[in-house]
């Protein structure tokens, strides 16, 4: 995989931010749709107490299980609770844990990667293969293994995801490092006596800022996924937390026939999220690195 | 390429074994008896003398090291000892369920690369086109939708189909019937599942063969092929596609090897007695010996997987070949 | 005219007045589904989980048994191994039952007294290394004797109404002596009994099939030709399965909604029975944890609770319906409505009730409480319990949340006594209040309660119990008792009984519900329609 070189003393002759966002939203309308979603998704997530309508964990049993209506615009879940102020809140939990692992498996991720790629030898190797045995294990099945130590609950499942992330981002990120290592006016720097810490931070770190954004984005739709994954094995979030996995679990599956609402709505949020978020991440591959295009 | 073929085949032990510690302390590290959860439970009454019997009996209550070192031995020799829940031996817990899953494996990769290759090239070619635009959107909705979300929407829409049609709602058969005592209750069993979780490998398969094609068919040889006036048809067989091939067929074993993955919710919802939900009750019931050698299972997998298509990488690429 | 219009009457009458119960019909295989995973091992003395009995118990004989004609009576047992139940001499102390001859195990060899005493020692005295879950149960037994090929005697410490009742729980499977001799730990891998049903197989995991025994000793009986059990741990897969006719029921009890979809689906295709259940949540505060160490914390939990709507609202979404104390609510001891209104947590006027909660926890210094409840990984109803309960604790201005754990680390968190406040479960099988209302006896009397307190007037009041004879004086003794746990000390609160919802194919007959799941499942008696 090839890189482009970021020279840090070359004059920036590009145009300026708001002219090369403009273009990406008309060259990739796509990639446009699905940002457009991922920012109505967080405004939701963040202003969810304005936004929502009725408590999503006060129960109402005046009101199990009923049809969207007007006070209600979603329905109502077997509780009585609204699904539509569920739903807004769901976006929090979602983002909460989706940026949360993406962004913290991916950070340590790159941390390790450069590190291990730049030091090389020995620790390389050793890192490499922790990172190896760490990959091995799948995803569910390494979350399901720290969930039953650390017990259920948002904070745990969200290291449940970090963990498994971290190294699947320090490979990418160390293979496009390494390239780096190799570049001439690198090796000159070094000779030049330069520091480690400003060879990284000033050469190696922007250089594989593109990959790694394209990663972390992935790993926000996964962790997601993961998420609900979890809770529908019963080991993710905990009731009465609104979380759009939990809701798919508890309600999906037994009121499939008389009340589908309870199991559509929280499957479409969870759809349009990952959507919106691969849809960007791809826009986003094209326009840092045409290379990769459509990988 | 034998310097770099043996250099890969000894790097999947330190894997292996830093895997099994691994494994190891995880499961010792959660909290919770597996006597506890044998004898008690239903809150009735609860004999305190049972408690000790059973740990003696499994031997949990010897020195880590000492159990850390058996398990290393059993694995070597394949022997993992006895399921800590039900004191019959783990490879009998896991060959009674292999079947079903390894079925499934089989036939979701199956569906997948039948699938994915022919699309992912279609929409190659066709590339920007509307069919170009459905082909990805299918894509990304595999990508992007829960695939225990599929399976419940499916199993419910073949029982209210085959209710409006035939008056009597149809469901595949609970329990395993193997392929050879009745295939049609075993393949009816079995299709559901593998569609549910064969979808979302068809889908990354789809993607990676798109690009690796685009990819391809922007090389300078290929336009040299195409000025030289080859029929585009031969142009496809003869020489993208080969040299796509070799991304695709990488991903395509990576992803298999993360299909167990799949396999532990998708088996959830089917009711299948497959080794994804045998996992979810080893942990759940915190049987180390039962867990270690699922997991030892996967890991194997997943590093022999990669295994052979590092080694198959170094056969097709001549540059490793002949290095 | 006239003759041919009698005639017609005639023939009318007689159809009226023709018997409404049908002729049973043999043969058939019932395949039914059991909700759980496989449970460890196959042996009835040592498991407790009905995943084990349901898959069992058509394989073996007991001693006596709750008559599946009756079984939602909590006294009219029957003899099933025996030929008459025995009176008790010797002032209550001695119990002899005849044992049947000509039975046979499924191996051919011949069952006599000395098999049953070989069980039964067994169950009440395990030797070394051998676990029975119910030995507790019987700490009245002083000896079993077996003088002869057809007697067996037991003899009491002390006399007890719950004998009896702890004698037909239908784990006590009778097995052979010779293959206990040959290995003690034969039967938790294989299965060798005289019951209704021979083993037949076995698929790991996934299911048990049995075939009928010729040779058992209740003549015609059994009507099926045998039966096939899946395990089939999630709801949605058995409510499909029935209604795909895979299989034609499960022994446990369904939610309602399950219950209403399948009646909406099939209609009279299913039938429903439906029974109190004797099992319930109980909410256990901690009491070595401040500040549930204090009664009145303790009782503004309870009182925080609205036990009559909220059971009324869960019953149409949890297998839970009955409010009731600590006594099975369809039990003569049980207490009555007035009885109940009176203690904290039963009030009725839960304005009122909630109100004094919220000044016991301000004369307590415990406002503003916020602590996690421990709760079980399982839905029905468990959880939904919890997340009920949960809101009605901040009503009070309490702030919960819940710890949900899978049943290992549930345990263990328990009976190490991390945790704050716990919803147990207490599931009995035979209605027998006196020996059921003993888990809520301090800890170290009873292992399996975990509110760790101390109370010596409870056990004080519980031992006369026990060892009363009179049913007027014990049921005194029980009100006492009852106002002990849950008014004076406020120890343990059950929060909603269970409530057994069965849908079964309605070509399944013969069988009738109790109200536990794991009474009267040897299979013997149903037939199928069809």
């Amino acid at each position: 995989m090839s890189v482009t070189v970021f020279d840090p003393n070359a004059i920036d002759l590009r145009p300026p931010v708001w002219s090369r966002v403009l273009r990406f939203c008309t060259r990739q309308p796509l990639g446009t749709f699905g940002l457009v979603l991922v920012l109505i998704i967080a405004v939701t997530g963040m202003f969810a107490e304005v936004l929502a309508p009725y408590n999503p964990t006060a129960n109402d049993f005046g009101a199990m299980t009923e049809a969207p209506s007007a006070g209600h615009w979603l329905g109502t879940d077997q509780f009585g609770r609204d699904l539509l102020s569920r739903i807004i809140f769901g976006a929090r939990t979602a983002l909460i844990v989706g940026l949360s692992s993406a962004f913290v498996g991916g950070s340590l991720g790159l941390v390790l990667g450069v590190g291990s790629a730049y030091v090389g030898g020995m620790v390389d190797m050793i890192m490499q293969r922790v990172f190896d045995v760490v990959m091995a294990f799948p995803l569910i099945i390494m979350a399901l293994a720290i969930v039953s130590i650390f017990g259920t609950g948002v904070q745990n499942v969200i290291i449940a995801i970090t963990i498994p992330l971290i190294p699947r981002c320090a490979r990418v990120v160390r293979s496009a490092a390494l390239v780096i290592r190799e570049v001439p006016y690198v090796d000159a720097a070094r000779a030049c006596g330069f520091s480690a810490s400003r060879i990284i931070l000033r050469h190696m770190v922007p250089n594989v800022m593109a990959p790694f954004l394209i990663m972390v984005t992935a790993f926000v739709g996964q962790a997601i996924l993961a998420e609900a994954s979890l809770s529908y094995l019963g080991l993710g979030v905990q009731e009465p937390v609104p979380a759009w996995g939990l809701m798919l679990q508890g309600g999906a599956e037994e009121y499939a026939s008389t009340a589908p609402w309870i199991a559509i709505f929280p499957g479409v949020a969870i759809m349009l999220s990952v959507l919106g978020i691969n849809l960007f991440g791809d826009a986003l591959r094209d326009t840092l690195d045409p290379k990769l295009r459509d990988r | 390429m034998y310097q770099y073929i043996l250099k890969r085949v000894l790097l999947t032990i330190p894997t292996l074994i830093g895997a099994a510690a691994l494994v190891f302390l995880l499961m010792r590290l959660i909290p919770g008896d597996i006597c506890l959860v044998r004898l008690g439970g239903g809150g009735s009454s609860f004999d305190p003398k049972a408690l000790a019997n059973c740990h003696a009996e499994i031997g949990i209550d010897r020195p880590f090291i000492v159990q850390f070192l058996e398990f290393i031995w059993g694995a070597m020799r394949l022997d993992f000892g006895t399921s800590m829940w039900s004191g019959k031996p783990v490879i009998t817990e896991i060959a009674a369920r292999l079947p079903v899953s390894l079925e499934i494996a089989v036939l979701a990769t199956v569906v997948a690369v039948s699938i994915a290759i022919p699309l992912g090239t279609i929409s190659a070619l066709k590339q920007n086109s509307w069919l170009d635009v459905l082909v990805r959107v299918f894509a990304i909705g595999g990508i992007a939708t829960p695939s225990f979300w599929i399976g419940i929407v499916s199993i419910l829409l073949v029982l209210d189909i085959s209710g409006w049609i035939t008056g009597t709602p149809w469901m595949p058969p609970i329990d395993y019937v193997p392929f050879w005592k009745d295939p049609l209750a075993n393949l009816s069993m079995v299709v559901l599942p593998a569609v549910t979780v064969g979808y979302r490998y068809a889908a990354v398969s789809m993607r990676m063969t798109r690009s690796a094609m685009l990819e391809v068919m922007k090389e300078d040889y290929i336009r040299t092929a195409r000025a030289k006036g080859l029929i585009n048809k031969l142009i496809i067989n003869r020489h993208a596609l080969k040299n796509a091939l070799l991304p695709i067929v990488t991903l395509i074993g990576i992803e298999f090897a993360f299909l167990i993955g799949g396999l532990v919710v998708t088996e959830q919802v089917f009711n299948l007695n497959g080794v994804g939900r045998l996992f979810v009750q080893a942990v759940q019931n915190q049987d180390y010996t039962l867990t270690q050698a699922l997991v030892m299972l996967t890991v194997a997998v997943f590093v022999f997987t990669n295994l052979a298509v590092d080694l198959l990488y170094a056969w097709l690429d001549p540059r490793i070949r002949f290095n | 005219m006239r003759v041919f219009l009698l005639t017609i009457s005639l023939l009318l009458n007689l159809a009226a007045v023709a018997p409404a119960a049908e002729e049973p019909k043999r043969g058939g295989i019932l395949t039914y589904l059991i909700p759980a995973d496989g449970g460890p091992t196959l042996d009835g003395h040592k498991e407790t989980t009905y995943a084990v009995l349901h898959a069992t118990a058509p394989f073996y004989s007991t001693l006596i048994r709750i008559n599946p004609e009756n079984p939602k009576s909590a006294t009219d047992f029957i003899c099933d191994l025996c030929t008459e139940m025995p009176v008790p001499t010797d002032n209550g102390l001695t119990y002899t039952f005849k044992i049947r001859t000509g039975v046979k195990f499924h191996d051919g060899t011949p069952l006599d007294a000395h098999d049953v005493a070989v069980s039964w020692r067994r169950v009440v005295f395990p030797p070394e290394g051998v676990s029975s879950a119910r030995r507790t149960n019987f700490v009245m037994v002083d000896k079993i004797e077996d003088p002869d090929d057809t007697t067996v005697i037991f003899r009491l410490k002390f006399p007890t109404l719950s004998f009896v009742p702890a004698m037909a729980n239908p784990w006590s499977y009778i097995y052979s002596r010779h293959m206990l001799e040959k290995d003690p730990h034969y039967y938790e891998r294989n299965v060798m009994g005289s019951g209704p049903f021979k083993f037949a197989s076995m698929e790991v995991g996934q299911s048990v099939t049995g075939v009928r025994n010729p040779d058992y000793y209740f003549p015609g009986q059994p009507y099926l030709d045998g039966f096939h059990a899946i395990f089939a741990p999630k709801q949605q897969t058995r409510v499909d399965a029935i209604r795909a006719d895979r299989a034609s029921n499960e022994f446990r009890g369904e939610s309602p909604q399950a219950r209403d979809q399948l009646l909406k689906e099939l209609g009279d295709k299913i039938t429903v029975q439906e029974s109190d259940w004797n099992c319930g949540n109980v909410l256990t505060p901690n009491h070595t944890r401040k500040p549930f160490n204090d009664v009145r914390v303790r009782k503004a939990l309870f009182m925080a609770i609205d036990q009559w709507n909220g059971a009324r609202a869960l019953s149409k979404i949890a297998v839970v319906k009955t409010v009731g104390g600590i006594v099975f609510p369809g039990s003569p001891l049980a207490a009555t409505h007035d009885e109940l209104i009176a203690m904290p947590g039963f009030d009725p006027d839960i304005e009122k009730s909630r109100a004094e909660a919220r000044r016991l926890l301000k004369e307590a210094g415990a406002e503003g409480l916020s602590f996690e409840m421990l709760n079980r990984n399982v839905d029905q109803p468990y959880v939904i319990v919890g997340t009920w309960l949960v809101d009605e604790f901040r009503k009070i201005g309490v702030t919960v949340t819940q710890k949900i754990v899978p049943t290992g680390p549930w345990l263990e968190a328990m009976r190490a006594g991390d945790f704050a406040v716990a919803l147990e479960a207490n599931c009995q099988d035979v209605v027998n209040p006196i020996a059921d209302t003993g888990r809520y006896l301090p800890h170290k009397l009873y292992s399996e309660n975990f509110a760790f307190h101390d109370d010596p007037k409870q056990v004080e009041i519980y031992d006369r119990m026990v060892r009363e004879t009179d049913p007027t004086k014990v049921r005194v003794l029980m009100r006492e008792y009852e106002k002990q746990v849950l008014e004076v000390g406020a120890h343990q609160l059950p929060v909603t009984w269970w409530y057994r919802i069965l849908p079964m194919r309605s070509y399944v007959k013969g069988w009738k519900i109790s109200s536990s799941h794991y009474l009267n499942q040897n299979l013997a008696n149903i037939w199928l329609d069809k």
